[in-house]
């Protein structure tokens, strides 16, 4: 059984990466304009201090059980993995939270932060509104002004969770520049960030930006892949084979993968999300089909044309629908620690309905690709084998969407 | 010596403080940009900043935000900016030039032929705005190693310690960012600002420019008299953005905002 006792501490990668100046290899780093750099560095400060009191990491172990409602559950689709007819599949069931993903694992994290660091204020970028929802909730819970920002499309196909936020209390800007999606929902709260630095925290929703958010969303997330080790190895009595994530920024995939990273044996699969196909332009796999490039604070793989202007993501999901990706996803491509693969918008909506149908759970369409990729890798393994697939998120906010796709008037 | 240390050192024997507009290459369109740039220097500008547009400028209030769309939009890239440069240097081999923006068209075109690409045209230094002095060495040695400075930014959250490091680091001079925000946001505290510089001057004798908040003759008079360099950005940017439907009538347009800077600048300072 690969286990990490097994791993020469030399050789270990978790707690390697990233370097001190956050760095993953040649990615990550702190890529800012120099009016961010101090409350950047405050906040590297406060979060290794708290990272080591006891109290603090108490305080978020007593959030995540009584509020999030952790810990999730590993569950075996056993219906499913029959009919497909190979390994058995273990969905992460991270839909279960409070707020319906794996996003509040983070924001409970970072809020308490932003407490900590006496801050009144807090702010976020959405794609989907999981993140916002999720912000919005644990703001309102502690009393924290909050302002979202999202893109003018996505304000547009994800209206329940727009509601749900102004329903707690805060305040959704509509984001009008550039391809009014993600990644400018995210340049607006960097430039309300700068504008506000003394009062104001901004979480950032995924594993990107400026160091330390890549690493500690992921810290924050990890929790995820903590979860799933103990109980795959209570369940089954040893580790799973391999490991399936969708991949927008890369947080609920980084929160999986990283208590595995040092065990050989577990294949890591990243799922992007392929659009309409990788081969047709429109999709958001950066990490298929990019280049390295510096964005939104860090280096990483971007969708991006000859003249290093950022192209357009396009998914069927808006919480995939990012040019870049999280910066340590760069270095485990490149590593080969992970392989990370596209699929595209039609085979998440078959895996959507199968899984609904399936198994009486609802996905969100984000996790809808990292099912799809799962059944094919199950399909070609023996019924002894395992594959643990992060259910990353519920899928009521997406019924809408579903519908109206298959022409439905709801 | 750089044509920038060259400009600030006859301008120091003048007693006269530099006058720097930008201006997004290509905005509204490719051809109206090296007019502009003759108008404005004609009317007083000392050095020329030059935007090179980008997708996602995350420091950019909304008015050098749709300056970038507008050039982008009418097919600006990196290797046009420095097609302008070298249209404009064909007949001003004097005024430095500065492009200012984002480092990910120069990491998309590579740094070494990036820096060879743009001295070769004329360029004189690099602001680049999302590069702080930790992650900036590799692209300041291809820019040093061909003759042009790398300028830095001060901010008013920076500490002794740092502004120590970052005027180390810089060549040319040193651009003082006045207020904590995006380019175009409020007004400035010139009380503030006077403190900041002379933390800024007791470790560098490289000129110190201030920019951002600086909107017309009365706030540019105000920083005159504590500054080497005046920059004025999101005000020149949105007289162009105003004329946009007319690219002919901007050098006049800009001319005259320029020469009201310059009088405003040099009673102050006479
Ligand atoms: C359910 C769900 N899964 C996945 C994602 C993608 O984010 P990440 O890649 O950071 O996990 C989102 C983003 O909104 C989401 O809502």
């Amino acid at each position: 059984m690969p286990d990490l006792a097994n791993v020469k501490a030399e050789d270990r990668l978790i707690g390697r990466y990233p370097d001190e100046r956050g760095h993953f290899g040649p990615y990550g780093g702190t890529f800012i304009a120099e009016t961010l750099v101090r409350p950047v560095e405050e906040l590297r400060d406060a979060y290794e201090r708290c990272s080591k009191d006891p109290e603090f990491l108490a305080e978020l172990d007593a959030e995540l059980r009584h509020y999030v409602g952790r810990p999730s559950p590993l569950y075996l689709a056993r219906r499913w993995s029959r009919e497909i007819g190979g390994a058995r599949i273990y969905l992460k069931r991270e839909d279960l939270n409070h707020t319906g993903a794996h996003k509040v694992n983070n924001t409970v994290g970072q809020a308490l932060l932003a407490k900590r660091m006496g801050k009144t204020r807090i702010i976020a970028e959405t794609g989907a509104g999981q993140h916002g929802v999720a912000t919005a909730t644990v703001a309102a819970r502690l009393g924290l002004e909050c302002v979202v920002y999202m893109g003018a499309e996505d304000i547009a196909r994800q209206a329940p969770n727009v509601f749900r936020m102004k329903l707690l209390g805060a305040e959704v800007v509509s984001v009008e520049s550039g391809s009014k999606t993600l990644k400018d929902a995210l340049n607006e709260a960097m430039r309300d960030w700068v504008s506000n630095i003394d009062d104001t925290y901004y979480i950032i929703g995924t594993v990107a930006g400026p160091h330390p958010y890549p690493m500690l969303v992921r810290d924050f997330n990890s929790v995820i892949g903590r979860e799933a080790r103990a109980q795959v190895l209570e369940q089954e009595g040893r580790l799973p084979d391999a490991c399936v994530a969708c991949v927008g920024g890369g947080s609920n995939a980084m929160g999986l993968f990283h208590a595995f990273l040092d065990d050989a044996d577990v294949a890591l699969y990243g799922v992007e999300a392929g659009g309409s196909g990788v081969e047709t332009g429109k999709h958001a796999a950066p990490l298929a089909a990019g280049r390295p490039g510096v964005l939104h604070g860090n280096r990483t793989y971007l969708m991006q044309d000859s003249d290093g202007q950022i192209t357009p993501a396009h998914s069927i999901s808006a919480g995939l629908d990012y040019p870049g990706v999280g910066p340590e996803h760069s270095w485990l491509k490149d590593s080969g620690r992970a392989t990370y693969v596209a699929v595209n918008d039609d085979e998440a909506l078959a895996a959507f309905h199968v899984c609904t149908r399936t198994e009486g759970i609802i996905p969100a369409l984000e996790s809808s690709h990292a099912l799809s990729y799962a059944v094919k890798l199950a399909a070609d393994m023996r019924p002894d084998d395992i594959v643990v697939v992060g259910l990353s998120g519920r899928g009521d906010k997406d019924i809408q969407t579903v519908a109206a796709i298959e022409g439905i008037d709801l | 010596m750089s044509r920038i240390a060259d400009r600030f050192a006859a301008l120091r024997v003048r007693n006269r403080t530099a006058l720097v507009p930008f201006v997004t290459a290509g905005d509204p369109c490719p051809a109206a940009t090296v007019p502009v740039m003759r108008a404005m220097v004609e009317a007083g500008a000392d050095i020329l900043e030059l935007g090179v547009p980008f997708s996602d400028p995350m420091a950019d209030g909304p008015v050098i935000q749709r300056a970038s769309e507008r050039a982008l939009a009418a097919g600006m890239d990196f290797g046009k900016v420095l097609d302008i440069v070298r249209e404009f240097r064909a007949d001003d081999a004097e005024t430095p030039i500065v492009l200012m923006g984002y480092l990910n068209p120069l990491e998309a075109a590579g740094y070494a032929g990036a820096a060879e690409r743009a001295a070769a045209a004329g360029v004189d230094g690099f602001i680049t705005v999302d590069l702080p002095p930790e992650e900036a060495d590799d692209l300041a040695r291809e820019v040093r190693a061909h003759g042009m400075d790398p300028v830095f930014l001060v901010s008013p959250t920076s500490s002794d310690e740092r502004i120590a490091r970052i005027c180390g680091e810089a060549s040319g001079f040193v651009y003082y960012v006045s207020l904590k925000g995006v380019t175009g946001a409020a007004t400035l505290d010139v009380d503030e600002v006077a403190e900041r510089m002379a933390r800024i001057r007791r470790v560098t004798d490289l000129p110190v420019g201030v920019g951002f908040g600086i909107r017309d003759g009365a706030s540019a008079a105000r920083v005159a008299r504590i500054s080497d360099a005046v920059v004025v950005g999101t005000a020149v940017v949105a007289r162009v953005e105003e004329s946009a439907h007319a690219p002919e009538a901007l050098p006049g347009v800009l001319a005259a905002f320029i020469g009201e800077l310059r009088r405003a600048l040099d009673a102050a300072t006479s």
